[in-house]
């Protein structure tokens, strides 16, 4: 039977098993809307910028193990995603983007509302696609799915001219797709992990470091095996975090420009680094001379050869994916290891580090952020979803928030995208309808995709936003602070709204807190009595509270700045 | 720094070019120079890049072009025994009793004359890069 272009793309997202797309109509894409009205299988999310589609739809991938997708018109439809698509193409996220473009006889003559679309996502795609003929469509975007899931996920365009969903052809959808020119590696080399293993059992200081390729391969379970077994300490990069339970006592914190001081005198210090789906990158190893200044033995395991060598020299490369290089490890661990017994003594150190308490804080009359941080783990059990924009509270979440699940911190780290985290909450919620799911964000991202709080009274997306308000872009103010002579340029945010009346003002729920006492009990209220509202939580908080232990820009890993230096 | 010859075998895809090319600026890698062609498989193209950059750094470009969707293969041809040709076309004015002296020079450095007008000549010539 022939059908249109546009039903083909709908009936391809029902092949791929898609409950749900995010987008934004326009001229180029009226087609598609149509066919997406003709059924019910597809449900579309409208939002209120095409920024926030894609923001959720990368969370959507990021909460769950399924690929959003996002649909959106051509021209300025395309350019507002732009943000999107480099925030879950920089973390690796799988994705698939549907843009609609100018009829194909139109393409190159400035027409209304056309943009090279494949031209300006380019340099922030895994791959992208313009279809030119009706013919290619189901197959293109089989492809589309394929490359943005296998391999090093990330998020890929398909650009489709509308003349394309007019037209009328046979709707096929390949089962498989074999590509001559993409075929990832997933195995890891044995020759090389039997040399691993070897290393493994010399190391007398070792650290496992792991990253958000452990989350994307769904790898915890192993990693957490391989850890226990080997006895060593675990420390997780900001995309890591959730890949090994906070809680556990082999976790020693996150690592990095704001790690714990454990986290990163141990990995500086350490005789053997296991690096496990991280890339070394210049948050978490600070200056790499200062890093290279200690002699180690480097095993990187990564599904992206591209990733290993790149920053630091690697021993011992295993390209593969994650979970299966892990279970060969283990495997070759059952025919006998043995952990060195220096490594008891290396624990002792680790100890000795730990004592520090880096993440100690003083309270004051104000609410300090870190405070509402570890309120929020505890009335959420630990169990919430929590989302998060850019600056210093998705720091002190990153620190205080004790996450033992997978897939449960959802952050942009790679990027570093201010106003994701509103939208975040929507991708959350439409893969997991029934979490509880916490948004952590100050005054200044929130502003960034705040037009949201519509989408959320449309389709009643019951998001606890915990506003950590200090009346500053506060990173920045941290910044100018330590290294600026406080002289603070343009960090500090006037003429607030009232976030109460805003909340009521979109028909939710809005909360003001300003002393330390009422932190539990407005969090209780929010998650019980409120459970099912969105409550946007004002919480006022000290405007001097700055992020510790801290590795300033350009320094090494060991060279600190700790809470109690000041 | 050395200089490399990277070879690549490329889906014959509008736009294969660009993502290359773009992927050098992006990174930072050099082109000295570079060419283009469909193969005798007319889906794909051969694309041969003259480059230069550190062990570390060919290292990341071969992993970096190979990371590319469209890319089949990546040869760095400097790593083996190989020869290099540059071809060169060149028209000249021609004219009085330059003339006899430009098709003497022509003759000398084995250069062939490919197309002549009254006032100009078009030589082709042949040869390392150096002797160019
Ligand atoms: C889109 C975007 N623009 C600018 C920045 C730079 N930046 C990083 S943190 C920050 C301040 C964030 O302020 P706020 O949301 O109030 O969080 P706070 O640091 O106060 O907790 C800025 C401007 C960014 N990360 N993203
Ligand atoms: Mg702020």
């Amino acid at each position: 039977m022939m059908i249109s272009g546009a039903e083909i793309v709908i009936r391809c997202l029902q092949e791929e098993k898609v409950d749900c797309v995010f987008g934004y109509p326009g001229g180029s894409v009226l087609h598609i809307y149509d066919a997406l009205f003709k059924q019910d299988q597809v449900k579309h999310i409208l939002v209120r910028h095409e920024q926030a589609a894609v923001h959720a739809a990368d969370a959507y991938s990021r909460s769950s193990q399924r690929v959003g997708v996002a649909l959106v018109t051509s021209g300025p439809g395309v350019t507002n995603t732009v943000t999107g698509i480099a925030t879950a193409y920089m973390d690796s996220i799988p994705m698939v983007v549907l843009t609609g473009q100018v009829p194909s006889f139109y393409i190159g003559q400035d027409a209304f509302q056309e943009c090279d679309t494949v031209g300006i996502t380019r340099p922030c795609v895994k791959h992208n696609f313009l279809v030119k003929d009706v013919k290619d469509l189901a197959v293109t975007i089989k492809k589309a799915f394929h490359i943005a899931s296998t391999g090093r996920p990330g998020p890929v365009v398909v650009d489709i001219p509308k003349d394309i969903t007019a037209q009328m052809c046979e709707f096929d959808y390949p089962k498989t797709i074999q590509m001559r020119s993409y075929n990832p590696v997933v195995k890891g080399h044995l020759g090389q992990i039997k040399k691993a293993v070897q290393i493994l059992q010399e190391a007398k200081r070792p650290v496992i470091y792991t990253g958000g390729g452990v989350i994307l391969s769904d790898a915890a379970e192993q990693l957490t095996k391989l850890a226990h077994k080997l006895n060593f300490p675990v420390t997780n990069t900001l995309m890591g975090l959730g890949g090994y339970p906070a809680t556990d006592k082999q976790f020693i914190g996150m690592l990095g420009m704001h790690g714990t001081f454990e986290a990163n005198n141990a990995m500086h210090f350490a005789d053997v680094i296991l690096a496990i789906g991280a890339r070394f990158d210049d948050r978490v190893i600070g200056n790499p001379e200062h890093f290279g200044e200690e002699k180690r033995r480097v095993i990187h395991i990564d599904i992206d050869p591209s990733s290993i060598s790149k920053r630091v020299k690697v021993d011992v490369p295993i390209v593969g994916n994650v979970p299966d290089v892990l279970e060969e490890i283990i495997k070759l661990m059952d025919g006998g290891f043995k952990t060195d017994p220096e490594v008891a003594n290396w624990w002792k150190q680790i100890d000795e580090w730990r004592g520090r308490d880096s993440l100690r804080y003083k309270q004051s009359e104000h609410i300090m952020p870190q405070f509402v941080m570890e309120k929020l783990y505890e009335v959420t059990g630990g169990n919430a979803f929590i989302t998060s924009d850019v600056g210093q509270h998705q720091m002190f979440a990153a620190q205080y928030y004790k996450f033992d699940k997978p897939r449960r911190w959802i952050n942009s780290g790679g990027l570093g995208t201010m106003g994701v985290g509103l939208p975040y909450g929507m991708g959350v919620l439409m893969a997991n309808p029934d979490a509880q799911v916490a948004c952590v964000t100050g005054e200044g991202s929130i502003q960034m995709c705040i037009q949201e709080l519509s989408t959320c009274k449309q389709y009643g997306f019951p998001i606890k936003i915990i506003n950590l308000n200090n009346g500053m872009l506060g990173m920045v103010r941290q910044w100018q602070e330590m290294f600026y002579s406080k002289r603070y340029s343009q960090s500090y945010v006037t003429s607030l709204p009232d976030f109460v009346k805003l909340a009521e003002a979109y028909g939710h729920v809005g909360m003001k807190i300003e002393k330390p006492e009422d932190v539990e009990p407005a969090l209780r209220k929010a998650f019980t009595e409120h459970k099912d509202d969105l409550v946007f939580m004002d919480f006022i908080i000290d405007p001097g509270a700055n992020v510790f232990p801290m590795v300033a820009a350009g320094k090494g890993l060991t060279e600190m700045i700790l809470a109690e230096d000041l | 720094m050395l200089r490399h010859i990277i070879s690549i075998l490329i889906e014959n895809e509008s736009g294969a070019l660009s993502r290359v090319a773009g992927l050098f600026s992006a990174r930072g890698y050099n082109i000295e120079s570079l060419t283009v062609a469909p193969t005798e498989d007319p889906s794909l193209s051969r694309m041969t890049i003259l480059t230069s950059g550190s062990d570390e750094v060919l290292e990341q470009i071969t992993k970096q072009l190979n990371k590319l969707v469209d890319v089949v293969k990546v040869v760095d041809l400097s790593e083996a025994a190989h020869v290099e040709r540059e071809l060169m076309l060149i028209k000249v004015r021609a004219t009085g009793k330059d003339r006899e002296e430009m098709k003497r020079m022509a003759d000398i450095f084995r250069g062939r004359i490919i197309d002549v007008t009254e006032s100009t000549y078009v030589i082709e010539l042949t040869g390392a890069s150096s002797k160019l």
